[in-house]
């Protein structure tokens, strides 16, 4: 059944909250190194199947594979070793921790040290360690933010913060990474830098989905765009068909009549 | 990054050390400084889970009891030698922590802080009431001082340089846990679970690591007050030195290896100074407490430290 070009499927997933349905029957792959853009109005289910698909709660039903793996039974911090790393609406970042100390505990997944060995101290644990600063200090280099590197990081400008979340989750070495409205609270030419920046994530071979309500900005760069309204998927489609598609404006349109 | 100042530090406080246990001769002195140094253990472990990890313990007390009479049992009912009875105290305790640990730290904030409260009542009542295994009440008698090889650890200067020596090494293992991928990860727990868990932090294994290594150490500080006082009763393991590990953590400075330094120092230290001021005792304590958080909120190492680049910044002007 499962297509090599398609890295995640979600397969017919039902979440809901008491009596709320808030996903219902979501069925949709991601292809391989594609960027997809899930859009829809507010309360469509958007940040919800973010979190099923990162684990941070399970669906009710249904089935997310990764690779042809389902990771159905795998806690957060496991599928991120599998590689689905996610930014947040809201910028988490470890506040009381420095820009470069943030990109380190991204890379965790990724290096070895435990408690043990901290104490000990073994030469291959500072190799880790200078190794892990290392990659670290590229990717503040990715994002222009090298020179921050030792700032607290809510020192830092939002727009900033921001790229410092998404280098974080690329400190993971993600296959996927789900964006959650990475464009809110910035400004145009930040914006523009971010379409930059998030189709270089797709060169470097990771797959997106990105939720985003700059229309501009998901309508230019996602290769297929997947509108969800009330908790189902009404559309999924090119960003030109979505564009016009009746059952879309019926969605968007019909809210602003309410 | 700042390597070499954490060195300087080390060396200065290793010189330090030396230079009170070669001078001092008092034994009241020598006295007051080992309680110091157990004081020290206490404040560093529970930083640890508290300052670090942001995981309250109100229970940490029972940690250190568990130590004291693990070894307070086998080493005088069972005469085990005191340096295998170590082992047994600090694993025993460890253990506690470890089964109390997955339950209990699933809770958070008020929660888990009543957990712990309430695991550190069992201990104490279980102290008081096992008589036959404990004394009860009335305490444990008799346990032997360490001996290791030749040597006996029973006058001041002895057990003044053993217990600032395990101090210097528990503080040098906290601070390499801390600047290692393990430390990062606990602060990390702390600025945000969810955050923590987004960037593939195994939060609920981290923290029930943290414990237990708090626990041990814990223990480790009741199994040196066992074998300096020889006799151990419940009340000093009670709620009330559980709420007092924490306020040496707060004075002290959250998330400080030094702080905890400092805090067990004063809380220590402050007692005897007021003894001056005889049935006012206790109000001047408490003030001096409230003073320090009203004034310097983040404890005394971060709270002199921004006093200083405050001082700094308005002579640049």
């Amino acid at each position: 059944m499962s297509d090599n070009s398609h890295l995640l499927e979600i397969k017919d997933i039902h979440k809901a909250f008491g009596g709320v349905q808030a996903l219902c029957d979501i069925d949709f792959d991601l292809e391989k190194d594609a960027i997809t853009g899930l859009i829809g109005p507010n309360g469509a289910g958007k940040t919800t199947l973010f979190n099923v698909i990162t684990g941070v709660f399970p669906a009710d039903r249904g089935e997310i594979r990764l690779a042809g793996q389902s990771v159905n039974n795998r806690a957060v911090h496991e599928r991120v070793e599998l590689g689905i790393a996610r930014t947040f609406q809201n910028v988490e970042l470890f506040e009381n921790m420095t820009v470069l100390e943030n990109i380190l505990v991204g890379l965790h997944t990724r290096t070895r040290c435990g408690m043990i060995d901290s104490i000990l101290k073994f030469p291959r644990i500072r190799r880790e360690e200078k190794q892990a600063r290392k990659r670290a200090a590229e990717l503040l280099e990715f994002v222009d933010l090298a020179d921050y590197a030792p700032r607290r990081s809510s020192d830092l400008p939002f727009g900033w913060q921001r790229l410092v979340e998404v280098a974080r989750a690329m400190a993971a070495a993600p296959r996927l990474l789900l964006l959650d409205e990475p464009a809110a609270g910035l400004n145009m030419s930040e914006t523009r830098r971010l379409g930059d920046l998030i189709h270089q994530i797709r060169d470097q071979g990771i797959t997106i989905l990105l939720v985003e309500h700059d229309m501009s900005l998901t309508m230019s760069i996602s290769d297929k765009i997947v509108v969800l309204d009330q908790g189902r998927k009404i559309a999924e489609d090119t960003p030109r068909a979505v564009q016009s598609d009746e059952a879309v404006m019926a969605a968007y349109l019909g809210k602003a009549q309410h | 990054m700042n390597d070499k100042a954490n060195k300087i530090a080390y060396a200065v406080f290793a010189l330090a050390v030396i230079l009170l246990g070669w001078q001092v001769d008092n034994e009241y002195y020598l006295q007051l400084m080992i309680f110091i140094g157990l004081n020290t253990l206490l404040a560093l472990s529970l930083n640890m889970l508290m300052g670090y990890a942001g995981q309250i313990s109100l229970g940490h007390a029972a940690f250190y009891g568990i130590g004291a009479y693990v070894t307070a049992i086998l080493t005088t009912t069972y005469q085990v030698a005191p340096l295998l009875a170590l082992p047994a105290a600090v694993g025993t305790a460890m253990l506690v922590a470890w089964f109390v640990g997955i339950p209990t730290l699933r809770l958070s904030g008020y929660y888990l802080g009543m957990g712990t409260l309430g695991f550190g009542m069992i201990v104490h009542i279980v102290f008081r009431e096992w008589s036959s295994l404990t004394g009860g009440a009335s305490g444990f008698v008799g346990i032997p001082p360490l001996e290791i090889g030749p040597v006996v650890f029973a006058s001041g200067k002895n057990y003044f340089f053993l217990v600032w020596s395990v101090v210097m090494l528990c503080l040098i293992m906290c601070r390499r846990i801390i600047d290692s991928r393990v430390g990062r990860a606990l602060r990390s727990i702390h600025d945000g679970e969810k955050a923590a868990a987004a960037v593939g932090v195994d939060t609920k294994k981290l923290k029930l690591q943290v414990f237990v290594l708090s626990a041990g150490m814990a223990a480790l500080a009741g199994f040196l007050y066992a074998h300096l006082v020889y006799f151990i009763s419940p009340g000093t393991f009670s709620f009330v030195a559980s709420i007092r590990i924490v306020t040496m953590v707060v004075i002290g400075g959250m998330a400080s290896i030094w702080g905890a330094l400092l805090g067990a120092s004063l809380l220590t230290l402050l007692p005897e100074w007021l003894h001056a001021f005889s049935e006012f005792e206790m109000v001047v304590y408490g003030l001096i407490l409230m003073s320090v958080m009203i004034f310097l909120p983040r404890g005394l190492t971060r709270g002199v430290l921004d006093v200083y680049e405050r001082y700094r910044k308005s002579h640049e002007r």
